[in-house]
Formats: structure tokens, sequence, C-alpha cells
């Protein structure tokens, strides 16, 4: 039993991890109905940026705090430079665009840093738990990144429900040729989703770095974990997305627990049943 | 104040519009009417900037406005109430009207408080969704979301489409009031009998031309009726 109880809470935490790769997704599916097949190599990418200025002697906290800005920055000059023009009605061409991304992201990674397994020191945090009494013990760094996540998402959610900004993303998200005759620059708001979007990749790139190994070829991995996410969580709701993250993390441990082979294939098959029970997924926007 | 020269306009390789040389004056209300396909919003989409046209066919106080892009139009004082309302169907009505004041550059006599007393009924419903008002009401919204960026150009594209005659009658008067506040109004209209209540001057459209203007006093239905079809 206790064991079983174990296993939740682990896949609740790796379910915290999931969600930060996912939330960057959601929010840019959810305001520019584009999937950026990129999304995983920009994570790792990221989690590439921490280590090599990790190596430089820079504190591992401070390289978080160079990186998010910096992907932040990414993102917009990838937006404005390239996806605006080819965001249409034809949904193929930023599509294609994000697939090549993809691969020179990829392809510069294993150019620069080699094959090899990294991972991010983070001092002593890194293998600290806390015990829970009966032989449970919850690791610090899931915790903080799944507290990161939530931390985030309620983030997110206040600048959408709260602010000018935010009715300006969500009408935008709506019908774009209104909010333009209401003043807003569609342009400039694509611009700045992908800039939030990628500084939460960031974020989410030094959880990847400081909890397991990493190498240039493991994006797109993360990119299906993050995608089943947003999905199981329902299209344009962020909850939706935590928890649709939390689902696929709590398969992976509970199929890893009655068979270590059976952890990823778990995952995909807790998203196939959703998506037979609920194909517009826990949460879709119309209850949002 | 708005003038349009020649204005051309096209869908891909589908031309709607013809040249259509157009002036609005300060406080004046001008009506554009004119049968189904004519190019009436074709033509107000194209003023507010939703479609490319030659740089020097608008100006705006003597400004060449052809080559900005709508959401630029907006802050010149230039708001389209567009056709079917199209509300942002995930925001709430107070939501749709503050949207309505992020382009506002100007002071002037609208806010939230004055929409409000305008459309009495958006007060109680402020917090409901945009999706479960009447048609009539969602017409008010998309009408008070435009005024709040204090336009001196409010181009009204079919206010009465689909709406009952009495609730067509509520919209008419709301817009007497913002005649009264020294907005100037262009109407596209197929309600021939309420557009030329309302209007100094009418135009009328066929096949993306100027087929017809004058004071709505002066027109004989002959010769709308000629101007309208063509006949």
């Amino acid at each position: 039993m206790l064991g079983w109880i174990d296993t939740l809470l682990q896949g609740i935490l790796l379910g915290g991890l999931y969600s930060l790769y996912a939330t960057g997704l959601s929010v840019i599916f959810g305001i520019m109905r584009l999937v950026n097949l990129a999304h995983g190599d920009l994570i790792v990418l990221a989690a590439f940026l921490m280590l090599a200025l990790a190596a430089m002697g820079v504190p591992i906290v401070l390289t978080l705090a160079i990186v998010v800005p910096l992907m932040f920055a990414l993102g917009y000059a990838l937006q404005s430079a390239m996806l605006n023009r080819v965001l249409g009605r034809n949904i193929l061409p930023p599509l294609l665009i994000t697939f090549g991304l993809s691969i020179i992201v990829q392809n510069g990674l294993l150019e620069t840093f080699s094959a090899d397994t990294r991972f991010l020191n983070v001092g002593p945090l890194q293998g600290a738990s806390l015990p829970l009494g009966g032989g449970i013990a919850i690791g610090v760094m899931p915790l903080i990144c799944l507290a990161t996540a939530i931390a985030i998402i309620l983030l997110l959610n206040g600048v959408f429900y709260r602010t000018a900004l935010g009715r300006a993303f969500r009408a935008t998200s709506d019908d774009v040729e209104i909010a333009q005759l209401m003043g807003i620059n569609n342009k400039a708001i694509y611009a700045l989703t992908m800039g939030i979007a990628l500084a939460v990749c960031a974020v989410a790139g030094f959880f990847l770095g400081a909890r397991a190994n990493f190498d240039p070829s493991i994006g797109p991995a993360r990119l299906l974990y993050a995608f089943e996410a947003v999905i199981i969580g329902g299209l344009g709701s962020l909850w939706g997305t935590l928890a649709g993250g939390i689902v696929v993390g709590v398969a992976q441990t509970v199929g890893a627990h009655i068979d270590p082979e059976w952890q990823i294939l778990s995952g995909h098959v807790a998203f196939l049943i959703v998506l037979v029970i609920r194909p517009r997924g826990l949460f879709p926007r119309a209850v949002d | 104040m708005l003038e349009t020269r020649e204005l051309t306009a096209f869908y891909g390789d589908f031309q709607a519009l013809f040249g259509i040389t157009f002036a609005l004056k300060e406080g004046e209300t001008v009506a554009i009417i004119g049968a189904n396909g004519a190019g009436k919003s074709t033509f107000l989409k194209a003023i507010a900037g939703l479609l490319p046209r030659p740089a020097a066919a608008v100006r705006l106080d003597g400004r060449d406005i052809g080559t900005l892009p709508a959401f630029e139009i907006v802050k010149l004082g230039v708001s389209l109430v567009p056709e079917g309302r199209r509300l942002f169907t995930s925001l709430s009505v107070e939501e749709n009207l503050l949207v309505g004041a992020y382009g506002r550059r100007s002071e002037g006599p609208w806010s939230l408080d004055t929409v409000y007393r305008l459309f009495p009924m958006m007060r109680e419903r402020r917090h409901t969704p945009s999706t479960a008002l009447s048609g009539g009401q969602q017409q008010m919204v998309a009408i008070g979301r435009s005024l709040m960026s204090n336009p001196r150009i409010l181009l009204c594209d079919e206010l009465s489409l689909g709406l009952a005659p009495i609730v067509i009658r509520d919209i008419y008067a709301a817009l007497a009031d913002i005649k009264q506040r020294g907005t100037s109004v262009v109407l596209v209209e197929q309600d021939l009998l309420h557009a030329m209540s309302v209007a100094d001057r009418a135009y009328c459209f066929q096949e993306g031309r100027v087929s017809l203007t004058g004071r709505p006093q002066e027109l004989t239905r002959d010769a709308i009726h000629a101007a309208y079809f063509g006949l």
C-alpha cells in the first residue's frame, strides 16, 4: 500500500515537471493556434545554455536569471522575424518552420556540446529529500519544481485574466481581425506570447537538467509529453495543462512501478484513454 | 474630414470596389445603401485598414492613411462596428468594453459609465459572458465597445441585421445620442427607411461603384430603386 502512495506522490511531482514543459506550449497554442515542434529542443537548449554558463563559473541560480530573459528575447525575435511572416489561415508553413528549427537546434547542440549526457549541478539541494514517515520521502527539487509550475500558472493566469494586456491576449485569441480594430497590434502580441513561452521553457530546462541527465537528442520526447499534457488538460486552460501533466506523470510512475519497461508506454496509454473518453480533454476552454 | 479617392479593393483576384470617391464632414451622418454584394462592407473594411488599399486612396484630415494597419487607424479616431457583432466570446460584457478602450488615444465623452448610461441593460449584465446575450444586446455591446475608443468617426456595418423592429428602434435612438455628442457616423444599411431617417446624406453603391448620391429628402423612390438594382 505504502509503495503505491509513494508511486502516486512521485508521479504527481513528475507531473509538475511535465506541466512546466507543457505550459509554454499551451500558451502558444491558446493564443496563436500554433504548434511549436521545436518546443522540446528549446527546453534542452535552455538547459545547455545554463550548463555552459555554470561551466564559466556562474552560480547555478544566476544562470537561471540570465537564461530566462535570454530565452524570452529569443522567442520574441523568432516570432517577429520569422513566424509572424507565415502566420495565416494555413497552419502548415509555421509548423514546417518550427520543424526545421527543431532539427537546427538539435544538430547545433550536438555540434557544440557533443552527444555526452550532462546534468546541472544545483549543489546540496540536488539529492535532498523530505521524509514523510513510513519510509516515504519526497525530493526537495521535484517539490520545488511542482511549486514553480503552480506559481507560473498562477502568475500567467493573473496576467491573462486581470490586466489590460491579458485582455488583449484573450481578445486576439478569440478573433484576431476584430482585435486589430480595437487597436491591438496582433503581431506584437504574438511576439510577446512566444517570448513568454520560451521564458517558461528556460525554467523547464533548469528543472530538466537538475532532475535528470540530458543530451541534445531528448527534445522531441519532452515535446511529446508536453503535447500530451496539453491535450489531456484541454486546449486553452492552464490549470488543465497542470492536471494533464500530472496525469502523464502519475501514469508513468504507476507503469514503472508495475514493470520499469512500461514507464513511457503507460504515459502514452493514459493519453489515449483520456482522448477516447473525453476527446476535448479534462478541462476544455468552454468551462474555463 | 474623411475622404476616399478612387478607392479600390480586392479579395484575391476578385475586385470588390472600383474607385469609390467619398467624403464625410465633421459631425455628419452618411448612409451607404445598396444591394447585397455591392461592396458596402468592403468599403468600411478598407477604410478601417482590414483590407489592403492604395496608399493615397484614404485621407483623414488631409493625411494619407492608406498604408496604416487597422490597429493604427483606430488610434486616429476611426472605429468600426463590424457586421455580425463579432464580440470576443471568451470575454465578459465588461471585458469586451474594456478591450475597446485598448486603442484609446484621446479623451472624449465615452467611458464605462457613459456607455452603461447609454445602454442600461449592460450594467446589470456586465459580468455575463458575451455569448449569453441576445442578438440585440450583443449589437449594443459591439457599439459600446467601439465607442470606448472615443472615436471621432464611427463606422457602423449593418446594425439592424437580424434584429427585431423594437430592438432596431432602441439602437437607432442610441445612435441619435451618439451623433449629438459630435461623433460623425458612416452607416452601412440594408434597412433603407432607418438609414434614410438618420442620414444627412446618402450614397448608393452598386457592384463596387457609387450609383447615386444626395440628401435623403432629394432622392426619389424611383431614383433609389434604379440605383439599387441598376435597372
